[in-house]
């Protein structure tokens, strides 16, 4: 039985929608200026697209941080996209830095097991973001997320790393709808043909990670999340009952990720629990 | 009888009402000088929309000084805006205000708090319980806020009255873009319940949306004008704008000699049946208690 397709995008609405989101939600709060992370991946190129296109390329500084390991392709085709969308690009290694913060855990840089990896993963993520946030600060720029829907609701990130952003224009997009926008943004080839990678270790794909196409994996989330397909509605559409327990299980697993640390609840009024507005308040 | 009406499509500042009050009467200023006899502004206009605890530290009885500072206003041109209202008692609503010559002619508070998905209405608001309309000057008018609209009875019990125009100041959110049609799928059925209610109500409609971002979330804009049988005779883009259309009785009347809907209404036959509904408990599913949920 055939799966559905992943959710469409109508991609004019989306780049109308998301440049003014940008331009609005930068400018808003004092802000002319942003900086995000380009990895050579496509969620990175959409957003420094849309980045380009909201506030100005002249406003918009990219920022290429390759790890040692990180695939030589990656740099090569963060500059392609940097240049594509007419931005300005720095190029800081990692290296050193995320080298240090390991070298200070005994046994930590030789771990080569699956914890190993993903502890090494997690801080050169964090090390980036560091670097975003420092940028941030220095350059008056807000930082750009580049999380998208798929990422966030599977968890497939790594909390105050790549998830760390000031707003993100696509954690509304799934994997499928990044694809559609960037074709349309024009994207540079290369990029959009490129398996999907975090690119920590050698041969790292998402799909292998993940253990489901992107397509799959969207189709479901969109019937399950978005409209609200009950489980016998979702196998009725084609999903085995093992793939609706393992993602359902995922997406709740990682809720933690998407929402700020819980407090204990002591007064009156809690931060974020009763104490209650819009971020846009502070503005 | 036709009077000039201006739909001020403007983006408010989120909790800043001396800010978003100074823009009403700049926006009033344009609507004059385009000879406007009718001003319209979109929900909440004078506080913002997604408010939270906020509702309660920027709400303002009808008397507060903010709000008749407008309509004071409307002695140079009618106007309908919108604002958090505070009670004598300490309810707070979602409250339009319909002001002309200088007075409070009409203030109608959302009836229909919508309180599911991005909404949270029902936390913040109490729920107003007329659906009245108003003799102006320039006409009969039905005022209905944003999700009001998404009820039919709301419109139908104004259509009875006499409603020539219904105005609908709305604050709705764009959702939907996993389509392939040209609009999003939360303006397309705005689409829809604007053209139904000018066409079934047999009425002007006046539906003047917000624009701007709140924590993420756009505002679409999109207001639009409809005459009585159904076409849009103007409509917004999605920044912030101001649009004109004349209404006129011409239409309201060929309208109404077409098709003679609201002849034929027969209110009397909807008051004893839903009379006979209320009276049988087991006869009405909507507004009922849930007891035996399965």
């Amino acid at each position: 039985m055939s799966l559905p397709p992943p959710p469409r995008c109508q991609v004019e609405l989306a780049e109308r929608v998301l440049c003014a989101f940008l331009r609005e939600e930068t400018q808003k709060v004092g802000f002319q200026r942003a900086v995000l992370g380009l990895s050579g991946g496509i969620d990175s190129a959409l957003v420094v697209e849309l980045a380009a296109r909201a506030i100005g390329p002249e406003q918009v500084l990219a920022v290429a941080m390759p790890y040692r390991t990180s695939h030589p392709d990656s740099l090569r085709l963060a500059e392609e996209s940097a240049a594509h969308a007419g931005v300005a690009l720095e190029v800081v290694d990692i290296s050193d830095a995320a080298d240090a913060h390991m070298a200070a855990v005994p046994g930590l840089a030789e771990d080569m097991s699956e914890l190993g990896k993903l502890r090494k993963g997690n801080i050169m993520s964090r090390t980036r973001m560091i670097t975003l946030f420092d940028r941030s600060a220095r350059d008056h720029a807000l930082v750009y997320g580049t999380s998208n829907k798929t990422e966030l609701m599977l968890g497939y990130g790594t909390i105050y790393g790549d998830m760390a952003s000031g707003i993100n224009p696509i954690g509304d997009l799934y994997k499928s709808q990044v694809y559609a926008l960037s074709r349309h943004l024009g994207v540079p080839q290369e990029i959009v043909d490129r398996a999907p990678s975090a690119d920590l270790w050698e041969g790292q794909t998402d799909e292998d990670e993940i253990g489901h196409s992107y397509d799959t994996v969207d189709a479901y989330l969109h019937y399950s999340i978005d409209r609200r397909f009950n489980r016998s509605e979702l196998i009725r559409l084609g999903f085995e009952p093992e793939l609706i327990d393992r993602l359902q299980r995922r997406v709740r697993h990682n809720q933690y990720k998407r929402r700020p640390p819980i407090i204990a609840k002591l007064a009156a009024r809690t931060v974020n629990l009763d104490y209650r507005y819009a971020r846009d308040w502070g503005v | 009888m036709s009077v000039q009406v201006a739909l001020c499509q403007l983006r408010p500042v989120l909790g800043d009402a001396a800010q978003n009050l100074a823009a009403h009467h700049a926006w009033l200023d344009r609507a004059i000088e385009h000879e406007a006899g009718l001003a319209i502004f979109p929900e909440l206009s004078l506080h913002g929309y997604f408010l939270r605890d906020l509702t309660q530290e920027v709400a303002v009885p009808v008397d507060h000084q903010v709000v008749q500072d407008l309509v004071a206003r409307s002695r140079d041109c009618s106007l309908v805006f919108g604002f958090v209202e505070e009670s004598p008692d300490h309810r707070f609503y979602n409250s339009v205000v319909f002001a002309e010559d200088g007075e409070v002619k009409h203030v109608h508070r959302k009836v229909h708090l919508p309180d599911y998905g991005i909404f949270e209405e029902g936390r913040y608001f109490a729920a107003g319980n007329e659906i009245g309309v108003v003799q102006s000057k320039h006409g009969r008018f039905g005022l209905l806020i944003c999700e009001d609209a998404w009820h039919l009875s709301t419109g139908w019990l104004q259509f009875v009255q006499g409603a020539d125009a219904l105005i609908l100041p709305s604050a709705s959110p764009a959702r939907g873009v996993d389509t392939e049609e040209s609009e999003l799928s939360s303006q397309a059925s705005w689409h829809t319940l604007v053209a139904a209610h000018a066409l079934f109500f047999q009425s002007w409609v006046f539906h003047c949306n917000r624009v701007g971002f709140e924590d993420g979330a756009m505002f679409w804009g999109g207001s639009s004008v409809l005459d009585p049988f159904g076409d849009r005779v103007a409509h917004a883009g999605q920044d912030e704008e101001l649009i004109l259309a004349k209404m006129d009785t011409g239409p309201l009347r060929r309208a109404r000699m077409a098709t003679p809907l609201r002849r034929d209404a027969k209110p009397d036959l909807v008051r004893r049946e839903i009379a006979r509904l209320l009276r049988d408990p087991d006869a009405l599913e909507a507004g009922k208690p849930d007891s035996d949920a399965s």
